[in-house]
C-alpha cells in the first residue's frame, strides 16, 4: 500500500498531571459531577487570567526530547480564536510560530517488516475545551450540555509529517507514541478521551482529507481503512477526491463530510498576550538529564544484559509497566527464563483476559520460574498455576501446587514406575526392539499415567529407552 | 485629603459621611453611579463606627468602575450584554483596598467596554460633567471621574487602555495616574485591549493617588504580567528642583485648542520657576501611534470579547434557538454600536491575509513608539505635554463621528503602546473647562512622576477649584 499517505495530529492529554494548565483545578474529574472541577479561570469568567502552569511545560519538553524534537529556545503561546459552546472564552490558548518542540522522529516497526524513522513535525501545548453531551445522538438532539470538567485540561498536540504508509502503520505509531507517553510518567492511556487522534491521509496525487477527532487506536485504523477505500472508489470512478474535512462515526464505521476547503476556519491566531513569553533553553538540561531510559534504550539493553531474543525484549519493553515488571522478576529468577514466561505465557494470558500487568504479582512469577528452573513443576503445571493465580486471584503458586498435585514427581518415584512399566508391559518392549519407536511411546504414557502427569514426559523418555536398552 | 478623611472618621462616623454621599447621588445629575452597593457599604461603616480599623483607608468609601470585577456586585462594563453578571469573586486591587479598610461604595460609568472618551456609549446612558452637564466627563472611566470632581466620592478607581484614566481626569479637572504596564495586576479587571491596559486611581489630590498605588501596586501571581519589585510611593517628595523635563514638539501645535496649549505651557514654566530645566524632545512617531492603537485595541477586543455569548451568564433574548443563532442574536442585541465596530475592525485586521498587514504592522510601530520614548529618556526624567488636546466636548456633539472622537486620544495612546506611567494633573482652565497637564515618566519611575506632579500642585491653586454646577 505504497500509495497511501497518512500523517496524524495527535491529542495527548497530560493527565498525569495534578492541575490544569492555566489555573489551579485538579485535573481529577473522570468520575466527578458536572462541571465541579472549575474557577473564575477555567470558565473564562470576565477579568479571569491564565497562570501557566509550568510543570505542563516541563512534560512538554520531556515529551519533545523522547521524540528526538528540537526544543525552542523561547516559546509563546497564541490564541486560536472560534465560537463553539465548549470553548468558554471563545479563543484556545494555543501555541502557533515558536511552538515547544519542532522537527523530531521515533523508529517503528513498518508493514515492509524493516524499522523506519517517522518524522515528526512540531509538538505544542494547548488547553482542552469542555464536552458537550448530546440528548441523544448529535443530529437529533433535542438540546446539549457541556461539562467544563475537562475545559482547561493540558494536552499536547503531537503533529507527524505524512510519513505513515498505512492503517496498520498508524496503529503501530501511535502504539510506540503511547509507549514513550508511559515511560515519561506524563499520561495515563486507560482515562477516557485521553488521546484523540486527527488523520489526513490521500493517495498519491490525490488530494488530502482529513478526519477528526478519531478516538481510540482501533478507531483509527478503521477510520483510516474506510477513507483509503473510499478514496480508491472515487478514484476508480474517475471521481476527483476534494479536499475537506470529515467526522468518523464509530457505530456506523464510516466517515461523513463535515466541512469543505471553502468553509475552512479562519482561526485568527495571535500571541496570547496575558502569557508573557518564555525562555525555556535553559530548563533544557535538567529535563534531558532527568529522561527516563526509553522504549528503544531498555530493549536494546535487554538484548545485552539479559541475552535475551529481540522479539522477547520487544514484547517486554512495549509498556513501562511490563518492562519493571519483567525486571523484578528478572532480580529473583533466572532472567532468560522469566523472558520467556513472561513474554510468551503471561502476557497471552493477561490479553485474553483483558488484564494488565498489575494483575499479577511479580513474587509469584519468580516462584513460578524458580520452580520450572529446580524442575519442580512442569510446563504445563506452570501454564496452570498462572491462569489460577488470575482467574482465582488468591493463593501462591506453591499453595496451589498442593492444592492442584502439581509437584513434578520425585525421581525415584518416576524411576520406580519406568521400571515396573518396563516389566509389565513386555509386548511392547518386544515390539520397541523389533523397530517400533511408537512401541516406546506406550510406555512412556504408561509411567505418565503412574505418575499421574507430574513426570517430564521428556525425562521419561529417556529413562524408558535406558531401561529397554538395559534388558 | 484621603489622609485628613481618614483621620476625621476615626474621630466621627464613617456611616454618616457614607450616608450624606448617597443623599447628595440620589439627587445628581451627573448619572456617574451604575450601581450603588448602598447595604453592604452602610453595614461595612457600621462595622468600622464600631470598631474602627487601621488600614491605610479604613472606613474611607471608594467607587469602582463597572469594568472592575467586585464580588456581589454587578459588573456589567456598561453593556447590556453582562447585564445581571455578579462575579463571584474580586479583582486584585478589590481585595487590596478592601484590606486596607476602603468600603466599596458602588460601581460607575463607562462607555461601553471601555471603548470611548466621553463615557457616552454606556447602555446606562452618558454621564455629564460636573463643570457643564452639557459636557461630556470624558471616558471611558467618565463615571469615576464625575463622581470625584462632583463630591460624591473621595476617591475612585478607573482603567485606562489608551487614556481611559488620564482624559476623564482631565476633562473633569482632578488627578488620574496609568501606572506602568505591570505594575497594578489586572486580575478581575475585564480585558479590553490586554496588552495596553493598567487599572489607575482617580483623586483630588496627587498625594491622594499615591496612596491608592502605594495600596494597588505590587506582584500578583494572578497576572502573569505582573512585575516584581518595591513599590515605595509615600512620602512623595515635593520637589521639582533639578528635574529635567521633555516638552516633545509633536504634541503641540496643529489640532491642539490654543487656551489647552496656554495652559500647559503655564504649567511647564511654572515647573521651571520650581527649578526644574525643560528642553525640547522629539517624539518622531508620534504620528502613527494612533492608528496602531486602535488596531492592536481591537484586535485584542475583538478576541476578549467572544467569551461573551450568553451561554454562562449575561444576556439571554427570547428562545433558545441552535447554537449559532442564539449565540448571534445575543451578540447583536447585547453589544452596541461603537463595540460591534470594534469587534468588526479587529476580526478584519486578525483574518488571514491581513494580519502582516495590520496587526503585525502595528506591532513594529509599538516598538518604534517604545524607542522614541527610550530615547528621550535617556536626556530627560519626564516628558510633559497636554492630555487631550481639547476641553471636554458638548455631549452628542461627536459621537456619529467615531473618527474625530479617536482623534483627541493622540497624546494619551503613545504612552500605553509605550507601557510607560503618566499622570494627568489639572493645570487650568480653557474657559469654564478643566484642562490636564500630562506626565510622562519612565517604566516604574512612578515615583519621579508623582514628585513633579506634586510640586506642580502644591504651587498651583487648580486641584482647589470645585465645579458650582452640583
Amino acid at each position: 500500500m505504497d500509495d497511501v499517505i497518512i500523517g496524524l495530529e495527535i491529542h495527548v492529554q497530560l493527565n498525569k498531571l495534578h492541575s490544569k494548565m492555566f489555573c489551579g483545578c485538579s485535573t481529577a474529574y473522570h468520575d466527578s459531577e458536572p462541571n465541579t472541577h472549575t474557577c473564575p479561570i477555567c470558565l473564562g469568567l470576565p477579568g479571569s487570567l491564565p497562570v501557566l502552569n509550568r510543570k505542563a511545560v516541563e512534560s512538554g519538553i520531556k515529551v519533545g526530547l523522547a521524540l528526538n524534537c528540537t526544543i525552542e529556545e523561547e516559546t509563546l503561546f497564541y490564541r486560536k480564536n472560534y465560537y463553539y459552546p465548549d470553548l468558554p472564552k471563545g479563543f484556545q490558548i494555543s501555541q502557533y510560530d515558536f511552538p515547544l518542540a519542532t522537527k523530531g522522529h521515533i523508529m517503528i516497526l513498518g508493514d515492509d517488516g524493516a524499522e523506519r524513522d517517522i518524522r515528526i513535525n512540531r509538538a505544542h501545548m494547548e488547553e482542552d475545551p469542555g464536552r458537550l453531551v448530546h440528548a441523544g445522538t448529535i443530529d437529533k438532539a433535542k438540546y446539549t450540555m457541556v461539562d467544563y470538567n475537562r475545559c482547561g485540561m493540558p494536552l499536547l498536540e503531537v503533529v507527524t509529517e505524512p510519513d505513515l504508509c498505512s492503517p496498520k502503520e498508524a496503529r503501530v505509531f501511535l502504539d510506540k507514541l503511547k509507549s514513550i507517553l508511559e515511560y515519561l510518567d506524563v499520561f495515563d492511556g486507560s482515562l477516557e478521551g485521553s488521546m484523540r487522534v486527527d488523520a489526513n491521509i490521500s493517495l498519491r496525487g490525490g488530494d488530502r482529507t482529513e478526519v477528526k477527532n478519531i478516538s481510540g487506536f482501533k478507531g483509527v485504523e478503521k477510520a483510516l481503512s474506510y477513507e483509503i477505500t473510499r478514496q480508491k472508489n472515487m478514484q476508480r470512478r474517475n471521481i476527483k477526491v476534494v479536499q475537506e474535512t470529515r467526522h468518523f462515526d464509530e457505530i456506523r464505521n464510516i466517515t461523513v463530510s463535515i466541512r469543505s476547503k471553502v468553509g475552512a476556519h479562519d482561526y485568527r491566531y495571535f500571541p496570547e498576550c496575558d502569557l508573557v513569553p518564555m525562555r525555556i533553553a535553559s530548563w533544557v538540561p535538567a529535563i534531558k538529564a532527568a529522561l527516563p531510559e526509553l522504549p528503544d534504550s531498555k530493549r536494546e539493553r535487554f538484548v545485552k544484559e539479559y541475552c535475551l531474543a529481540d522479539d522477547h525484549a520487544k514484547s517486554l519493553t512495549s509498556e513501562i509497566k511490563v518492562a519493571n515488571f519483567y525486571e523484578a522478576v528478572a532480580a529473583k529468577a533466572s532472567a532468560k527464563l522469566a523472558a520467556v514466561w513472561i513474554a510468551d505465557v503471561l502476557k497471552g494470558e493477561l490479553n485474553y483476559r483483558d488484564l494488565g500487568i498489575e494483575s499479577f504479582r511479580e513474587e509469584h512469577m519468580a516462584e513460578i520460574v524458580n520452580m520450572l528452573e529446580a524442575c519442580k513443576i512442569t510446563e504445563d503445571g506452570a501454564v496452570e498455576i498462572i491462569r489460577t493465580l488470575l482467574d482465582k486471584k488468591c493463593g501462591s503458586p506453591a499453595e496451589i501446587v498442593v492444592s492442584k498435585g502439581l509437584g513434578k514427581a520425585e525421581d525415584d518415584a518416576v524411576q520406580k514406575a519406568v521400571r515396573e512399566a518396563v516389566a509389565e508391559n513386555a509386548a511392547a518392549v518386544a515390539d520397541y526392539r523389533a523397530g517400533s519407536e511408537r512401541s516406546l511411546n506406550f510406555i512412556v504414557g504408561q509411567v505418565m499415567k503412574k505418575t499421574r502427569g507430574k513426570a517430564d514426559p521428556g525425562e521419561v523418555h529417556k529413562l524408558v529407552k535406558a531401561e529397554v536398552e538395559k534388558i | 485629603m484621603l489622609a485628613e478623611l481618614r483621620e476625621q472618621l476615626q474621630a466621627g462616623s464613617a456611616e454618616e459621611y457614607l450616608c450624606k454621599l448617597f443623599e447628595k447621588i440620589e439627587k445628581s445629575k451627573l448619572n456617574g453611579f451604575t450601581t450603588l452597593a448602598r447595604e453592604s457599604a452602610i453595614l461595612e461603616a457600621r462595622e468600622f463606627d464600631r470598631s474602627p480599623g487601621h488600614g491605610l483607608l479604613a472606613g474611607v468609601p471608594i467607587a469602582i468602575k463597572e469594568c472592575i470585577s467586585t464580588k456581589g456586585i454587578q459588573t456589567c462594563c456598561s453593556s447590556r450584554i453582562l447585564q445581571g453578571y455578579i462575579p463571584p469573586y474580586n479583582a486584585h486591587v478589590v481585595e487590596r483596598l478592601k484590606a486596607e479598610g476602603a468600603i466599596i461604595m458602588g460601581k460607575t460609568n463607562m462607555d461601553e467596554f471601555a471603548m470611548g472618551s466621553s463615557t457616552e456609549t454606556s447602555c446606562f446612558g452618558p454621564t455629564k460633567n460636573p463643570w457643564d452637564l452639557r459636557a461630556v466627563p470624558g471616558g471611558s472611566s467618565g463615571g469615576s471621574a464625575a463622581v470625584v470632581a462632583g463630591g460624591e466620592a473621595p476617591c475612585a478607581l478607573g482603567s485606562d487602555t489608551g487614556g481611559s484614566v488620564r482624559c476623564p481626569a482631565s476633562f473633569c479637572g482632578i488627578v488620574g495616574l496609568k501606572p506602568t504596564y505591570g505594575l497594578v495586576s489586572r486580575y478581575g479587571l475585564v480585558s479590553y485591549a490586554n496588552s495596553l491596559e493598567q487599572i489607575g486611581p482617580l483623586t483630588h489630590t496627587v498625594e491622594d493617588t499615591a496612596l491608592l498605588m502605594q495600596i494597588m501596586a505590587g506582584h500578583d501571581g494572578r497576572d502573569t504580567t505582573s512585575a516584581k519589585g518595591k513599590c515605595d510611593y509615600l512620602p512623595i517628595k515635593e520637589d521639582a528642583a533639578g528635574l529635567k523635563i521633555g516638552i516633545p514638539k509633536e504634541y503641540f501645535g496643529e489640532g491642539v485648542n490654543k487656551d489647552v496649549e496656554k495652559a500647559v505651557w503655564d504649567a511647564i514654566h511654572t515647573l521651571e520657576s520650581l527649578g526644574a530645566t525643560w528642553q525640547e524632545v522629539s517624539l518622531p512617531h508620534t504620528k502613527h501611534a494612533l492608528a496602531a492603537y486602535y488596531v492592536i485595541a481591537m484586535s485584542e477586543a475583538s478576541s476578549n470579547l467572544a467569551r461573551f455569548d450568553g451561554l454562562r451568564y449575561g444576556l439571554r433574548v427570547g428562545e433558545d434557538k441552535d447554537w449559532h443563532t442564539t449565540f448571534s442574536e445575543i451578540r447583536a442585541k447585547g453589544f452596541g454600536p461603537e463595540v460591534k465596530r470594534r469587534i468588526l475592525l479587529g476580526t478584519y485586521a486578525l483574518s488571514a491575509g491581513y494580519y502582516g498587514r495590520y496587526y503585525l504592522k502595528a506591532l513594529k510601530v509599538r516598538t518604534l513608539i517604545k524607542e522614541d520614548f527610550l530615547r528621550a529618556f535617556k536626556d530627560v526624567d519626564l516628558v510633559a505635554g497636554p492630555t487631550m488636546p481639547i476641553p471636554a466636548f458638548k455631549i452628542g456633539e461627536r459621537i456619529n463621528d467615531p473618527l474625530s472622537l479617536y482623534l483627541a486620544d493622540v497624546f494619551t495612546v503613545p504612552i500605553n503602546l509605550a507601557g510607560v506611567p503618566a499622570i494627568s494633573v489639572p493645570c487650568g482652565f480653557a474657559g469654564h473647562l478643566p484642562v490636564g497637564l500630562q506626565l510622562i515618566g519612565k517604566h516604574f519611575d512612578e515615583a519621579t512622576v508623582l514628585q513633579a506632579a506634586q510640586a506642580f500642585e502644591a504651587a498651583t491653586p487648580f486641584h482647589e477649584k470645585k465645579p458650582e454646577v452640583v
